[in-house]
Order: C-alpha cells, then structure tokens, then sequence
C-alpha cells in the first residue's frame, strides 16, 4: 500500500495549537510586561483625597434627594421654552444636515465620483469630524453670538460629518453589477443615482437619519451649555443654583424624549426592509 | 456591423487581459465566446460599450468608431448595444416594470425617468416584451421576489427594450439550473432570430453553446484560438482554448445531441421542459477553470 508506506516515512503531526497572534515570542512576552507595568504605574498615580469625598457625600445625597422629587412646577415655563427650542434646533438641524450631506456623499464615493470631486467632498467630511460638537459650538457661538441660531449651525456641521461619511460607505458598499447594467443602457449620471444608487441606498439612509435627530437631539441639550441654545442653558442655570429639584425634572424629560425617539426610529427602520 | 479591430485592454495591474483581439460579427449572427476564467471574455464585451476602457485599437458599430466618443455621444450609442449579466444585475429594490423600462433610460430625460412617465410607446413595448418572455403578471413584483430564471428574463426585457442592434450577454447561464439554462439560452437565440439581433454571449458551457449557436469564437490569454462552426469543434480545439483534459465526453454528448436539439428546439412550445437533457459533465467543465 503506497499510503501506508508515506504514513511511515513522514508521520503525520497530531498536535495542533492556534497560532499567536505576534508571532514573535520576545516581542509578545515584552509588550505583555510592559502592559502590566503600566497598569501598575497607573493606579499608583490615581489620588483619592477621602475627606473631599466625604465633604462632598452631603452635596450628592441633596442630588439624590432632588432627583426623588423633580420639580416640574417652579420652573416649567422655562423647562417648556428650552425643550421645545431644543427640538426645533434638532428637527432643523438635521433637516438641513441631510440635504447639504447627501450630494457631498454621493461626491465621497469613489465608485461613481472622480478623483478630484472625491477628495474635496472626503474633506469636508474629515474637517466636520476632526471636532467635538462643544467646540464648534464654541465658535459658532463667537462668530454668530449666543443664541439658537449657533447651535443649529453646529449641529448640522455636526451631521454632515456623520451621515455624509455613512452614506458614502454604503454607497461604496452598494452592487457593481447593477451600478453597472444601468450604465449600460445609456443613462445619465444622475438618471443612474436614481435608478441604480438610490434604491440600493435608501433604507439605510432613512435609517441614519433617523439615528442622527436622536443624537442630535442629545447634542442639543450639550451645546447649550455654552450659549448655543436650547435646553442646556436651563439645565446649567438649575445647576448654578442648587436648585437640583428642576435639574432633575429637566433630565427625565430628556431621557422621556430620547426613549420615544429611540422607539419611535425603531420602529421606522424596522419597517424599512 | 460589429467590428473590433486589434483591441488591447492591458490594466493598470499590467495584466493583459486583451492581445490584439479582431473579430467581424455581422447584423443578425449569435456568437457563442468561450475559454477559460480570466481568458478575457467578460474584458471583451465590456471594452465594447466601454464599461472598461480599451487601451487600443478600435471598436465600430454600423459604422460609428466607439473608442473615441465623447460621454454624451457614448450614451447614445450605448442603447444600440444591449446587455445581460451572469448575476441578472437587477435593482432588486425596483419593481419588475421599473427594471424593465430602465432600459429606456438613454431615451428619456432625467425628470421624466424620476417621475416614472415613460412615453406611452415605452410601457406598451415593456408590456409586449413582459408577455414575451411569460412575466406579465409579475409587473408589480420587487425583483427581489423572483426566482433565477425569472429574474434572468427581466434582464432580457431590460435589454431588449434599448431597441439594441447587439446584445452583448455574459454567462447568462452560470447562475441557473441544467433546464433553466436551456431554457434562457433557447429565449435569447429565438428573441435575437425574431429581431434580427446579433449577440456576443459568454459561455462557460461549451456543450450548451454547441447547442444553441451557429458560431463559435474561442478566448484563450486575450487571444482568439479558435472560430468557426460548432460542429467543427474537436476534441484538440478544446484542449486548444482549455488546456489538456479528456474531452471524449463533452465532444461525444454535443455529436450525439446537436442535430436533434436543433431541430427539436423551435418546435417545442415555449417553456416546455425539454423531453430529455443530455448529462452536462459540468464537474469536468468547472474543474478546467
């Protein structure tokens, strides 16, 4: 038997490990030590000063005391104003967001926009993600002063960024060949967006959309803390003044509405497919 | 009426998936291109509508040089040139009217095309072509929702409803059953017959091919091997184009089979199964490529 005789010369190995990832035994062992040292040097620096904690339990137990009884009541007049310009700057800001981001994601596609247009559009996108809501915020608020309008300017900034780049993947991510068969029967470039691109795209792009009002609507409750508008000046006042019974009303409401956001996006994307 | 002329496509990669091919087709002949995976053929169809750009030489339908339109002047003449793809390449998100009539989209403006108001002649050819290949019922479906064969036969309509004078066809077979395939091949050569359609299509199945075209042009490395008759076929012309395999069985099944399926074809009412399918050694087939 031929088989028999090969099994003989060279035996077959039995054992089987998976192979490390770094394959180096050196290099793996010395990055392991390295990470616990680390660790180690890293709680070493942690300092916990128990008498401020101490001091401080007073104060957090006066917020816990708030928190068990919001108080809707003193203030409702300005919970009301501030939520409610809170979601106009959300429904706003995101309206203007998808249009200005959906020609600049078609142009951050690299398989049906040219090289130049391409890179243009994958830098806007990289400039409105380079930073942190707050801090356009910021300047928003320097260059328009404080008020609505600045936190509506941030937060479609904001939403180019994120819905643009998405789009752009899905689109990247979208079936060649039917790109490609509607191309062939002689369309246009903006009859094969419709045709081709757009039904492929759509769902997740609703998707998105309503994913980015929930953020944005959370973002808008931040930027207000630095003059931008909205429900977050309220919230920041309530906290200047110990007054944590209106602060805890202003925090369940939002939880309240981004709960229902969340469901109600769920339930939209669900029906999607 | 096609004429490809010392066509060069070398990619960026510096591959050479074409090496000077030349090749006449004229108005109303199907040829039947077959080889190897990676010999060309899917290259070949696409250089000619410029779904990929050839690197040289020219490409001239009814007299108009290809190679060098302009966007504008490509897109019209791309409706003249209609194409079926291995994987339908359907929307699958559209409806089987809107597939179909994005066939017309060379004809109709942007806002026409987005708002759906094809002209009347448009959806009464969509219908008549729907009718044609048996999905009259199934204008409404997603395309999603439809099985192989069917979704292939949109892809048919889609193409025909260009009014092409070519259709350019890759693998239309490879995705379906033994029957199906006998079946979409059969309504493609009797759809070309009736309108006087020449046709490129790629074949992986020489046997299938041997059947249903008079014409056969065989691709091996980017270059043309072999064109003549399909009976004329031998067992050396396939180990020509494919390399060295026993072929007794392909070459046997496609004398035994040929004359009576040919004739028995057009006489079989559309859609009937065949009365018998001759075994397709489509192990020996794939394990070539």
């Amino acid at each position: 038997m031929p088989a028999a005789a090969d099994a003989e010369l060279i035996p077959l190995p039995r054992r089987w490990k998976r192979p490390p990832l770094i394959k180096s035994a050196r290099l793996r062992w010395s990055l392991g030590i390295c990470a616990a040292l680390y660790l180690a040097a890293a709680f070493g620096t942690i300092e916990v000063n128990w008498l401020r904690v101490w001091a401080g339990l007073d104060r957090g137990w006066a917020f816990v005391l708030g928190f068990m009884n919001p108080d809707f009541v003193s203030h409702w007049a300005d919970i009301k104003e501030g939520i409610l310009e809170s979601l106009v700057m959300t429904v706003t800001s995101t309206a203007i967001g998808i249009l200005i981001s959906v020609p600049i994601g078609l142009g951050a596609a690299r398989n049906i926009a040219p090289l130049p247009v391409y890179l243009f559009c994958r830098g806007i996108i990289a400039l409105s993600r380079s930073f942190q809501e707050v801090i356009i915020a910021i300047l928003f608020v320097a260059i328009f002063g404080f008020g609505p309008f600045a936190g509506v300017a941030t937060l479609s900034f904001a939403t180019i960024g994120f819905l643009a780049k998405l789009l752009a993947e899905d689109i990247e991510d979208s079936r060649a060949d039917q790109l490609e068969a509607i191309r062939a029967t002689g369309s246009s470039w903006p009859q094969l967006m419709n045709y081709a691109v757009q039904p492929q795209v759509m769902p997740r792009l609703i998707g998105l959309s309503m994913y980015r009002l929930d953020i944005n609507f959370r973002e808008s409750a931040v930027v207000g803390l630095v003059g931008a508008g909205g429900i977050g000046a309220t919230l920041n006042t309530s906290f200047d003044r110990y007054e944590f019974g209106t602060t805890a009303a202003i925090l369940i409401t939002i939880i309240v509405i981004v709960i229902l956001a969340e469901y109600a996006s769920g339930m939209i994307r669900a029906r999607l497919q | 009426m096609l004429r490809l002329d010392g066509l060069v496509k070398t990619y960026p990669t510096g591959d050479k998936a074409l090496k000077s091919v030349t090749l006449e087709v004229p108005r109303g002949q199907v040829i039947g291109l077959i080889g190897p995976s990676g010999a060309g053929k899917s290259t070949l169809i696409r250089c000619i509508n410029r779904l990929i750009e050839p690197s040289s030489g020219s490409v001239t339908l009814e007299g108009v040089e290809l190679t060098t339109l302009r966007p504008r002047a490509l897109r019209a003449q791309r409706r003249r040139m209609g194409m079926i793809f291995q994987e339908y390449a359907l929307v699958e998100r559209l409806s089987v009217m809107e597939n179909v009539l994005s066939g017309q989209l060379g004809y109709v403006g942007f806002w026409r095309s987005y708002f759906r108001k094809f002209p009347q002649a448009a959806i009464d050819e969509a219908f008549r072509l729907l009718d044609r290949v048996g999905l009259v019922d199934m204008v409404d479906k997603r395309a999603d929702e439809l099985s192989g064969g069917q979704r292939q036969r949109v892809g048919i309509a889609r193409a025909l409803i260009q009014n092409p004078a070519i259709l350019l066809v890759d693998e239309p077979t490879a995705s379906l059953d033994p029957k199906t395939s006998r079946q979409i091949m059969r309504l493609i050569c009797e759809l070309c017959e009736e309108r006087g359609l020449a046709a490129i299509i790629n074949i992986h199945d020489v046997a299938l091919a041997q059947i249903f075209v008079r014409r056969i042009v065989g691709l091996r490395a980017g270059e043309i091997v072999f064109d003549g008759l399909p009976n004329s076929m031998t067992a050396a012309t396939l180990t020509e184009i494919y390399g060295e395999e026993d072929w007794s069985a392909t070459i046997r099944e496609a004398d035994g089979d040929d004359d009576t399926d040919i004739d028995d074809a057009p006489r079989r009412a559309a859609g009937a199964a065949p009365q018998h399918i001759p075994e397709i050694d489509r192990d020996r087939l794939a394990g070539l490529t």
